[in-house]
């Protein structure tokens, strides 16, 4: 089918606008971030004299180098563990039958629909009990259990594609389910499990109210938590602020453009029902 | 030769099961019930808890604080929900066959990218961008409009829409990759067919477009609604709530009355009240999802 010419024209200047109205605020923030230290200016101008200084000073002077290394130990921490425990789980709400499968899936599905808001209360008061606030722990196991909501729902539908006679097949030379799971499902389950891995990545990096609530100290803060306490120093040093906000987001943004189908697949895919 | 067991013990699907779900029961599970729990007492989270009743319930409906939370969210699903999926809808109507346009995946990318950067980040964004000298108001002073310039997020009346707009921002890309990608799994002959007929757009939208994207549909109103009631971050950093609580939603009165307010009690029925919500509106949104495939 051909697309008339008008028509084509008239696409591009949407998503045109409309990708320029996305970016907008990005390039404002790249701008304001390069503004030499001590020029204090929120809008749009292009620096004069462009300089780095507020990087280096966000790194240094704002701790960023401290909260991002929490949020690498967090994050990683996460992902493995989450892994780890979803993707047996979805194995067999996918390829066993047992009693009250549904039931326990039903629940564990259940918790994509939970906000933090509704848990982060008691959590805290459970943790600071068994001394656990203001220890990675506390950012780790509840995210874990977050991610295990989705990663089952998402690894479930993934293992269920597989066709079953290939399954069969490796039954009757006598594999047992794990060795079916480890090295006949997961291998083709792949871009499942990398798709996982990466919203997982993105969700505990970006996470904000759990370390808000759980640490006190300067210690242990993740980027986010650093930011907004850094925003809290610095109102209106909007150049130095731009600078730590394009730091704590680049890691994240960087992964999203290097895979964005898997970003976007994930994302999106988590809402369709199958 | 031997015949093998073809299945495990009847306990195995269960090990593999449970190491994920204690840890689920551990720190969702059971809090969750806790939530409830407390919703019923009032604690200050230090000395001992009164039993309350449905006291704390009653609140949300009698104080002009929680009252006003609720209708704040409601305003905000406007910004987050509405408009991006409205606008969506109106673009994709426009452009019914982008989906095979050269460069589309670059677009896309772009427009998605407001959903991976972290709030706080995109908060901070936007606090300059809505600052006295910022973007919103130089360009407000180019067009000849500097009568209007104002600090927005200091403002009794715009503070709410300010914050809400970030949220149209974050989504609307959301829902054009969305319908995009929808308008894509339509078969085009089903398109040649209604142009054949004759059909205008406005019925070519409404008998082909829009049910054959009924699936993303629901998703992006699932996914916008409950991102727009989820709203902590973008409000902690913008406006704690402020200016005098124009700005104060469900989710942000949670964590302010647990843990600045010493009222557990009440903070617990607010996330209560909240997942209740979120759960009629997603329950509500996922009839319109397709049952089968047609």
């Amino acid at each position: 089918m051909r697309i008339a010419r008008g028509e084509y024209a008239l696409n591009y200047v949407i998503l045109a606008l409309f990708a320029l109205f996305a970016l907008l605020p990005f390039v404002g923030v790249v701008l304001n971030a390069l503004d030499p230290e001590g020029t204090n200016n929120s809008g749009f101008a292009f620096p004069t004299h462009p300089s780095f200084g507020n990087f280096v000073e966000a790194w240094t002077v704002g701790h960023f180098s401290d909260y991002m290394l929490s949020s690498v130990v967090v994050t990683v921490s996460v992902v493995v563990l989450s892994i780890l425990l979803t993707v047996p789980a979805a194995f067999a709400f996918a390829r066993m039958r047992f009693r009250f499968s549904g039931i326990i899936f039903g629940l564990l599905v259940l918790g994509l629909i939970i906000p933090d808001e509704a848990i982060i209360i008691p959590l805290y008061f459970d943790l600071r009990d068994v001394g656990l606030t203001d220890t990675y722990w506390a950012l780790i196991l509840p995210q874990v259990a977050q991610s295990i909501a989705f990663g089952v729902f998402w690894m479930r539908a993934a293992f269920r594609t597989f066709p079953q006679s290939v399954i069969d097949a490796a039954r009757i030379d006598g594999a047992s389910d794990f060795r079916i799971l480890w090295q006949v499902l997961l291998p083709t389950a792949r871009p499942a499990v990398t798709t996982l891995a990466l919203l997982i990545a993105m969700w505990t990096w970006n996470s904000f109210i759990i370390p808000l609530v759980m640490i006190s100290g300067n210690s242990f803060r993740t980027v986010p938590l650093g930011l907004a306490f850094f925003q809290g120093e610095h109102t209106t040093d909007y150049a130095l602020l731009s600078a730590a906000a394009l730091i704590i987001a680049a890691p994240i943004v960087l992964l999203y453009l290097f895979l964005q189908r898997s970003f976007i697949r994930g994302m999106l895919g988590g809402a369709v029902k199958d | 030769m031997t015949r093998r067991r073809r299945q495990g013990a009847w306990w195995q699907p269960y090990l593999y099961v449970l190491p994920a779900f204690v840890v689920f029961a551990l720190f969702i599970g059971v809090p969750m019930i806790q939530t409830l729990y407390y919703s019923f007492w009032n604690w200050d989270g230090l000395s001992s808890a009164t039993w309350d009743g449905v006291g704390n319930y009653l609140a949300l409906f009698t104080d002009p604080t929680l009252r006003g939370s609720f209708a704040h969210a409601f305003v905000l699903l406007i910004f987050f929900s509405a408009i991006p999926v409205v606008l969506g809808l109106v673009l994709t109507a426009v452009m019914s066959r982008a989906h095979r346009m050269p460069g589309l995946s670059f677009f896309r990318t772009v427009m998605f990218l407001p959903q991976v950067v972290t709030t706080v980040a995109v908060a901070t964004i936007w606090i300059a961008i809505y600052a006295q000298d910022g973007l919103l108001n130089q360009l407000l002073r180019v067009v000849g409009l500097s009568g209007l310039a104002q600090p927005w997020l200091g403002s009794f009346a715009y503070s709410l829409p300010a914050v809400g707009f970030v949220g149209t921002w974050l989504n609307f890309g959301l829902c054009m990759v969305l319908f995009i990608s929808g308008i894509g799994s339509i078969p085009p002959e089903r398109f040649e067919a209604a142009r054949l007929d004759g059909a205008g757009a406005a019925r070519e939208f409404f008998s082909i477009t829009l049910p054959g994207i009924r699936g993303q549909l629901a998703s992006a109103l699932t996914l916008t609604i409950i991102s727009g009631l989820k709203t902590f971050d973008l409000v902690y950093v913008t406006t704690s709530g402020g200016p005098g609580g124009s700005t104060s939603v469900p989710a942000f009165e949670v964590y302010n009355m647990a843990f600045n307010q010493g009222s557990v009690g009440g903070a617990a029925a607010v996330g209560v009240a909240l997942t209740v919500l979120i759960s009629i509106i997603t329950a509500v949104v996922n009839r319109i999802q397709p049952r089968e495939a047609e």
